[in-house]
């Protein structure tokens, strides 16, 4: 897969033409009281690809049925099983039916229909058992790296990952849109203080301005909050401002012209990089913006991300459900702690024994060997992370998306 | 990327800057030339952090990567660290944990 036209990599092709480079059923709550059954499903097919997505909340949100409609229907997924109590407003007719119409095998288990716990787990059992064989039928087809989306989100940082791990993610990023793929950064509350340095590179100058209003909705939205998306842990890695922590997050976005802006669960319509908007519209509702990083994971996934460049400095170990997550380390004395958990050393920078350059080389050839079926660290410990909270957004303008 | 001073742990990452990255652990008693003069440093600076490449005066702008990341609230000599003591953001305050673990502002 070294070129746009290379066929060596074979993925899972969907209905709507996009194409997974996994293939694994997904196990929805639609309610927290739904989530034990659906625990017990999941854990039952353990090493196996059952993977748990749910959304806890019992009163209906926009956001929250857009998110799950789009994980559902992502590419890396070949089938869905829904698990509702029964007297929750999440609208799991819609979403079987939404699901149903990409030909995905779909059920939904009803707990209060079935006769509780036990009859609910044992039904979902056999269902997906059944369903893992049917997985076996998806079409498998050429894969090339302009069909890629790949969404990036630094956590647990330190004042290191601005100055190896980001920029050799923003090197990874810029080879990859020279190859046609999508690249997607986030976190417009990450993004203060340079919100004019950003709005330059965009495609247009409409374009521009929408970005611009974008962090500076953010910075209203954190200050209402009376917190900036900073951590302890952040300060004491040696960051001391939200303008220090931005200029570390904004360079994992490479040199790239920025193409658009997307919100969540907008997909890219072509090769580019993009940035998602992740903060709520309108008034301050809900809290915060994102309560972690696997909420951004989420995110990035839900606008069809394949794959997930994860920076950290402090060392974060999360993964994610449906899609792989590729950690990268920015401190050497971090990834000598805990390189079990770490694809990648971007420490080796700070050593003077890489640079940006050759950690960003890596770091693509790693999304590579993800897509031809090789394990990320977290993926091979386990880990399937999940978060979905309340939020409100209003669809992007014409702007957003230039062309 | 090019490292300053005499001991390679220090990095300077754009022309612009008046900060050093430590990418070395700094221990007290190191030395080092910083804007050529002979700077002993008094405490541990752990690696990520920054010190001050030059005599900062209160209310300056504090530049890292070319760009402001806020202001000094006291007089930093070439060679002090700079954190949350003497440096504040021009946007949002820093919460984060004392040394008794309280959260504070």
């Amino acid at each position: 897969m070294s070129s746009s036209n290379d066929s060596q990599f074979r993925g899972y092709l969907r209905s709507d033409g996009r194409k997974g480079i996994r293939n694994c059923i997904v196990v929805a709550y639609l309610v927290e009281c739904a989530h034990h059954v659906a625990r017990e499903i999941v854990s039952y097919f353990r090493g196996q690809p059952v993977h748990l997505i749910g959304f806890g909340g019992c009163y209906p949100n926009a956001y929250a049925d857009r998110m799950m409609q789009q994980l559902c229907t992502h590419p890396n997924v070949g089938g869905v099983l829904l698990l509702s109590l029964g007297c929750e407003s999440f609208n799991r007719h819609r979403l079987a039916e939404r699901v149903a119409g990409t030909g995905r095998p779909v059920s939904t288990i009803v707990i209060q229909q079935t006769g509780g716990t036990r009859k609910s787990i044992d039904a979902g059992k056999a269902w997906v058992q059944q369903s893992l064989q049917k997985l076996e039928e998806v079409p498998r087809v050429p894969i090339s790296i302009n069909e890629l989306v790949v969404g990036t989100v630094c956590g647990g940082s330190d004042a290191t990952s601005g100055i190896s791990a980001n920029p050799a993610v923003g090197r990874a990023f810029d080879m990859l849109v020279e190859q046609g793929a999508a690249t997607i950064f986030e976190e417009t509350g990450e993004m203060i203080g340079l919100e004019d340095v950003m709005s330059a590179r965009a495609v247009t100058p409409d374009l521009g301005r929408e970005l611009k209003s974008s962090v500076e909705k953010a910075a209203f939205y954190y200050k209402e909050m009376g917190h900036a998306s900073f951590a302890p842990g952040n300060a004491e890695g040696g960051l001391t401002t939200i303008e220090e922590k931005s200029i570390g997050a904004y360079c994992k976005s490479g040199d790239s012209p920025i193409s658009g802006l997307l919100k969540p669960g907008d997909v890219p319509p072509h090769g580019g990089l993009y940035l998602l908007d992740v903060v709520p519209d309108g008034e301050v509702r809900f809290g915060f913006p994102n309560i972690n990083d696997n909420a951004e994971i989420a995110e990035l996934i839900a606008c069809g991300s394949h794959v997930i460049l994860f920076t950290t400095g402090r060392g974060s170990v999360v993964g994610s459900a449906i899609s792989p997550v590729i950690k990268i380390c920015a401190n050497p004395e971090t990834f000598d702690r805990m390189s079990e958990d770490m694809d990648v050393n971007a420490g080796k920078i700070l050593r003077l024994e890489a640079s940006v350059d050759d950690v960003g080389k890596e770091i693509f050839d790693k999304v590579l060997d993800l897509v031809s079926g090789s394990q990320s660290c977290s993926e091979s410990l386990g880990h399937q992370e999940f978060v979905l909270t309340y939020k409100s957004f209003e669809p992007i303008g014409p702007a957003c998306l230039p062309g | 990327m090019k490292t300053e001073g005499k001991s390679s742990k220090l990095l300077r990452i754009h022309r612009d800057d008046n900060v050093l990255i430590v990418i070395r652990p700094i221990r007290p008693g190191d030395r080092d030339l910083l804007d050529g003069r002979e700077v002993v440093f008094s405490q541990d600076v752990a690696i990520g952090h920054k010190v001050a490449a030059r005599d900062i005066k209160a209310g300056e702008k504090v530049y890292k990567c070319g760009v402001p990341i806020g202001s000094t609230k006291q007089d930093v000599p070439a060679g002090g660290h700079i954190h949350l003591h003497n440096l504040k953001s021009d946007y949002l305050s820093t919460y984060t944990l004392d040394k008794d673990h309280v959260f504070v502002k």
